[in-house]
């Protein structure tokens, strides 16, 4: 990219992301990797396996060709935090079933649009005639309620901590102003159990991780210390740049090396070691946790979802709407859930390419660029998929 | 007999009424006021004047100018029909325009059908349409032939247009993905991305505020200069909807070669960049009106950028990558 951001105008010189993608200091970075794989005996046995927990990780994993600049020795799992790809069919099923009401107007982030449901998407609801609409904030849904007294506006809520307060804060501000035709459809998770659920799992070898940002942002470093403490494995909380994902997968490289469990936090430019307290009182407030949630792919996992307060029962369009709440298999050939686990690598799985693509997919990860099978496929790792598989054959 | 042929006499339609209503759809006089208010009068060409069902063009004149006729169509549905660096008409004028012109065709007749929704201002119609007529006058092409439908409220979004063109290729111009061969240079003459972040901050959902305007432009003119310095260019291509990488991906597929980008080269404004980091877009998949894709071979990638950056459309104008087997 060029650096001619030196006209002077507020706003066209970009911070933190210029400096963030230097090719020179990455190769650097590339270097000092390979020195520290080299360094630790473990990796001569065996590629060591690095998780980035977040999406948005894997996206920019994808997207700046991470992966390929890596030694042989280390390698990325990618895994569940993209809460459109979690979420399971019948969750779809109970969207659709209230944007199908006569009355509603159900509002959305435009990414869960194309998740398949069992019968439809969001994106076909809109098409048969339901009201949909995307929207970039609860906020504004809200302003939408207030504009369309006469008709039931619900927010699907979705999404980590990252989303969770501001959907609270809209749920605080309805309150405040008296809105009666507002509700939100909760169904947004929590990283912790489901990194829990992950280490407890048996087909799983984890050598470390990269911990989630903008969910950090929020909690702070602290809720992650049962991984250092309990499950003797180092964390490090890292940006979506490509430097900072270099960074961070070389200071858990080097947590490897010393024989250090730490949770360490490379994005401290913005994530705070207390996190931010305004967004928890409000998450607490409005929030408390579900007994399981079901993830798709992965199963229920305790405590691993939110609800709506008693306190706020009035706003909760699960309670409101009598949702369906039908529990739907996936479909057998879709192999999502050993992906989402690090099992298998997205052009391993049965139908990855051909029956599921981001055109018509089957599986959640081919629907949100967040998505390891669409970061795959869209970014050209489905031919070096392809000529993998190859290689393995004639082996 | 008289054999002179009947003419109609010229157009005095005026319409009084602030909106359009069902009734200028009718067929009756109010429809005819429309056309002549609105349309005829911002147009106004021999060709058209007739108002007859058809426009009817002199095959000896066109076949003077060329051996193949470029024939093309497309529908124009934007939202907000106004925005910064142009509206629909201009859009919808300077896009069959570029679709002919990246034949190599030299344009020179359009058709303009609109789909017009009951409620629309009289004022933003007869806007739209001096648009349409300037930005064909400009271009020194002729909208000769039209249809005006007005449907119910919620039939359509405000106002469609569909253009159609022909155009005339000299016959030592042969442009096609086929002739890419490995180490080809691919050109884009500007900045990529304007047009389709202009139009998503326009649609407001967004509430940012952005000094990004639409490059909404007609091209021929820059690509017959590029023709004439580079006359081996192999073919080009207007990076419209799905903006540059897709374009990209449809000559990869073609021609049968990968292409490898320089993200240092590539012309980006800060704006559009900085806009697209808020949003998580990728700008190399934003559209573009008033861009070209050309594949050059190497050895005339000089003389074609030197062309480029001497015309008003292609100040920014960079080799963005070459074509690797």
């Amino acid at each position: 990219m060029s650096n001619d951001s030196g006209n002077g105008k507020q706003g066209s010189g970009l911070k933190y992301v210029d400096e963030f993608r230097d090719r020179a200091k990455a190769q650097i970075l590339v270097k000092e990797i390979g020195k520290l794989a080299a360094d630790i005996p473990l990796a001569q046995q065996r590629p060591l396996q690095i998780m980035e927990v977040c999406g948005g990780h894997t996206h920019s994993i994808f997207r700046y060709g991470i992966e390929g600049m890596l030694p042989k020795s280390v390698e990325l799992v990618h895994g569940p935090g993209c809460p459109v790809c979690v979420l399971p069919m019948g969750r779809v099923d109970d969207c659709v079933a209230i944007a199908e009401r006569p009355d509603v107007i159900f509002t959305t982030f435009g990414d869960a649009m194309r998740v398949p449901g069992s019968r439809k998407s969001l994106s076909q609801a809109k098409a048969d005639g339901a009201d949909v609409r995307v929207v970039y904030s609860p906020m504004d849904a809200l302003a939408l309620a207030c504009k369309n007294p006469e008709r039931e506006v619900v927010f699907f809520g979705i999404g980590f901590e990252t989303t969770m307060p501001s959907t609270a804060l809209t749920v605080l501000q309805a309150e405040r102003d008296g809105i009666t035709n507002f509700w939100v459809f909760c169904n947004h998770i929590t990283i912790v159990p489901t990194i829990k659920a992950i280490l407890d799992s048996p087909d799983l070898a984890l050598d470390g991780f990269l911990g989630p940002g903008h969910v950090s942002m929020v909690t702070g470093p602290a809720p992650y210390e049962f991984i250092a403490r309990f499950y003797r494995r180092p964390m490090v909380i890292s940006g979506f740049e490509p430097l900072d994902v270099l960074q961070s997968i070389w200071m858990v490289l080097r947590q490897i090396k010393e024989g250090r469990c730490e949770i360490e936090n490379q994005y401290a430019r913005i994530v705070p070691e207390a996190g931010n307290a305004a967004a928890l009182k409000a998450v607490g407030q409005v929030y408390e946790l579900r007994e399981f949630f079901e993830w798709r792919g992965l199963g229920s996992i305790d405590h691993s979802g939110v609800k709506m307060r008693e306190a706020y029962a009035r706003f909760d369009a699960e309670r409101r709407f009598a949702v369906p709440n039908v529990k739907i298999t996936d479909p057998q050939s879709c192999q999502c859930g050993e992906v989402l686990k690090g099992a298998i690598k997205p052009w391993q799985c049965k139908v990855f390419g051909s029956a599921c693509t981001p055109e018509t997919p089957l599986g959640a990860l081919m629907v949100s660029s967040e998505g390891a099978c669409a970061a795959y496929y869209q970014y050209g790792g489905k031919r070096t998929g392809e000529a993998a598989a190859a290689e393995a054959e004639t082996a | 007999m008289n054999s002179t042929p009947v003419r109609r006499p010229p157009p005095r339609g005026k319409v009084h009424v602030p909106t359009v209503t069902l009734a200028h759809g009718g067929g009756g006089k109010a429809m005819r006021d429309l056309i002549d208010d609105v349309f005829v009068g911002a147009f106004d060409n021999p060709l058209l004047a007739p108002l007859d069902d058809q426009a009817r063009l002199g095959l000896a004149a066109l076949s003077s100018r060329g051996d193949r006729l470029a024939f093309t169509t497309d529908s124009f549905v934007v939202d907000p029909l106004v925005f910064a660096g142009g509206d629909i008409g201009k859009l919808a004028v300077c896009g069959t325009i570029n679709d002919l012109s990246v034949s190599g065709a030299m344009p020179l007749y359009l058709s303009c059908a609109v789909i017009i929704e009951e409620g629309v201002s009289m004022n933003l119609l007869r806007q739209i349409a001096r648009s349409m007529a300037e930005t064909a006058r400009a271009a020194n092409v002729q909208i000769v032939t039209g249809d005006t439908k007005v449907v119910n409220k919620g039939a359509c979004d405000k106002l469609f247009i569909t253009t159609t063109g022909v155009g005339t290729i000299r016959p030592d111009i042969d442009l096609g993905a086929h002739r890419a061969r490995a180490g080809d240079h691919v050109i884009v003459n500007g900045l990529l991305g304007d047009h389709g972040a202009t139009i998503l901050a326009a649609r407001g959902d967004m509430a940012l505020e952005t000094p990004i305007e639409s490059d909404c432009a007609a091209l021929h003119d820059l690509i017959a200069a590029l023709l004439e310095a580079a006359p081996a260019t192999r073919f080009l291509r207007d990076p419209t909807r799905g903006g540059i990488a897709t374009v990209l991906n449809e000559i990869a597929e073609a021609a049968q070669v990968s292409i490898e980008i320089d993200e240092d080269r590539t012309p980006l404004r800060p704006e559009v960049r900085g806009f697209c980091e808020i949003l998580g877009l990728d700008p190399l998949y934003l559209a573009n009106e008033g861009k070209i894709v050309a594949v050059v071979p190497p050895e005339q990638s000089d003389a074609a950028l030197e062309a480029m950056h001497a015309h008003r459309l292609g100040g920014e104008a960079s080799v963005i990558g070459n074509h690797l087997r």
